[in-house]
């Protein structure tokens, strides 16, 4: 699987087939059984912990559940990594991230807690902080489960902005198939821990396997059956009776 | 049959085994966090407020009380032999030796212990932590080192004031309610009590719990299941297995102190 520079990739598929998982082997907190993962050159699972962590400082990463932390402001929030980081003065700090927080919109809510903010604002509050240190990639995790329609619309309009803006390699995961196509330059369909198919959003919609169409259209059957194995139903309601 | 129960013993053992190694390594790393705090001791200060000074309350209503309670028990018994002079030094000797430390210590556990795995556990289970690496901030140093410190530093200290409010709720009940005499008092505690037989002993018994609690707490709420049920299960360990620690680990410093 490759990932391109500058694009937004998606990688779709079912609920539990590993998407999160391939997220946490490219950032290096789970080691492959085999295989080898590489990002901008660095053989991730052979790198030591600093190198490991340095990076990371290049990597964003905006979580399912936004993964904020829960007794700093939004302003401390994405204001962290600056600090960790870096040696900027306050003062430049404070402008940095008025800057990050103004470009998803939440310049305004600064001040308020996580816990006063809606699941979307939240979502934007830590895609703020991921990009704080300009990273060269962002990784997303599921970033429009649970949204409202507006909330989500927000959120497909951002990731493919900043990707754009600020040439980004994007890398999301995600089952909403129709935001998902909507913003994807490629994507990977996945099945069980292995990938399936890839391509274009267009060719996946007109050439796609069966498995595919299925998993686009939200088809109840196909080669996803609708029901789970098990033995012939006359033969288990004789049984009971 | 007997090799399914031989199978089911290897795996509770292997996983026993393999928490302890766990709990091993992790309490290594909260050490190597010390350069960070040193580097940024606002992270202690912060969690000494929260682990020691929201603690002082209960170690101190605590305290009086066991105080007065030793106070009236040890009056009642002391008197029958006519010896209620030596009630200063049995009130002392109790609380600075054993009382002191380990109920500072079991109640630790219950205020702060079962709070610090919790906040671990649910900072786990909204990946706090997992976002902190993605950062690239280690959360055992930046998370985990100063809360242990903080409860490292706390406990010995909260005994102490255990053992000082004990003392007072002693006085208050022999010297004030039941008139033992005042002077008998203090100098039978002044003259019985040896500052390293019990002050440093006791001392040195606050920092062994005060270790063990915060490690046990801490290690509970890291390797926890990250959901609501497997923090709750969590928390609950926390405290049985510290009051457990506490008790046991009691017997072994008293036997190789006093022994």
């Amino acid at each position: 699987m490759d990932i391109p520079r500058g694009k937004v990739t998606a990688i779709m598929g079912p609920s539990g087939t590993g998407k999160t998982t391939l997220l946490k082997l490219i950032g290096g907190q789970l080691q492959p059984d085999s295989g080898d993962i590489y990002v901008d050159g660095q053989h991730v699972n052979a790198l030591n912990n600093k190198a490991l962590y340095q990076l990371r400082m290049r990597m964003g990463m905006l979580f399912q559940s936004g993964a904020l932390l829960t007794d700093l402001t939004v302003f401390d929030n994405v204001a962290f990594p600056l600090r960790e980081h870096t040696k900027l003065s306050e003062s430049m700090i404070r402008k940095l991230v008025l800057l990050k927080l103004e470009a998803v919109g939440l310049r305004g809510a600064r001040d308020l807690m996580p816990s006063e903010l809606s699941g979307g604002m939240a979502r934007r509050v830590a895609l703020a902080r991921a990009i704080a240190l300009d990273p060269m990639m962002i990784m997303y995790d599921e970033p429009f489960t649970g949204q409202d329609p507006i909330s989500m619309g927000v959120l497909v309009q951002l990731i493919r902005k900043l990707n754009d803006a600020a040439r980004i390699s994007s890398l999301m995961v995600s089952h909403d198939v129709a935001e998902t196509m909507q913003i994807a330059d490629w994507v990977y369909v996945i099945s069980e821990g292995k990938v399936v198919e890839s391509g274009s959003p267009e060719q996946l919609r007109s050439q796609g396997g069966e498995w595919t169409q299925q998993f686009i259209k939200g088809l109840p059957d196909g080669p996803v059956p609708f029901h789970f194995p098990a033995d012939d139903l006359a033969n288990d309601l004789g049984a009971c009776l | 049959m007997i090799t399914r129960v031989l199978a089911q013993l290897g795996s509770v053992g292997v996983s026993a085994l393999s928490s302890i190694g766990r709990a091993h390594l992790l309490i290594l790393n909260m050490l190597a966090g010390l350069n960070d705090i040193i580097r940024r001791p606002r992270l202690l200060i912060d969690q000494l407020y929260s682990v020691g000074v929201l603690t002082i309350l209960i170690i101190a209503v605590a305290g009086l009380f066991v105080g007065m309670v030793l106070g009236l028990q040890g009056y009642y018994i002391l008197s029958r032999f006519g010896g209620e002079t030596a009630l200063g030094l049995m009130v002392a000797a109790s609380l600075v030796r054993e009382l002191g430390p380990v109920l500072t210590a079991l109640l630790f556990a219950g205020r702060a212990g079962s709070a610090l795995t919790a906040e671990i556990g649910l900072m786990k289970a909204t990946e706090q932590l997992s976002g902190l690496e993605m950062m690239a901030v280690d959360p055992k140093h930046r998370v985990l080192s100063p809360r242990f410190f903080a409860g490292l530093i706390s406990v010995p200290l909260l005994a102490a004031m255990f053992s000082c409010l004990g003392i007072f709720g002693g006085w208050l009940v022999g010297g004030g309610m039941l008139g033992v005499d005042q002077a008998a008092f203090w100098n039978g505690m002044q003259g019985g009590i040896d500052f390293s037989d019990d002050l440093v002993n006791g001392f040195i018994k606050s920092v062994v719990f005060g270790f063990v609690c915060t490690w046990i707490a801490i290690y509970q709420g890291y390797d926890c299941i990250p959901t609501s049920e497997g923090v709750s299960r969590a928390t609950t360990r926390t405290v049985v297995h510290s009051s457990l620690a506490v008790l046991g680990l009691d017997f072994v410093l008293t036997a190789l102190m006093f022994g």
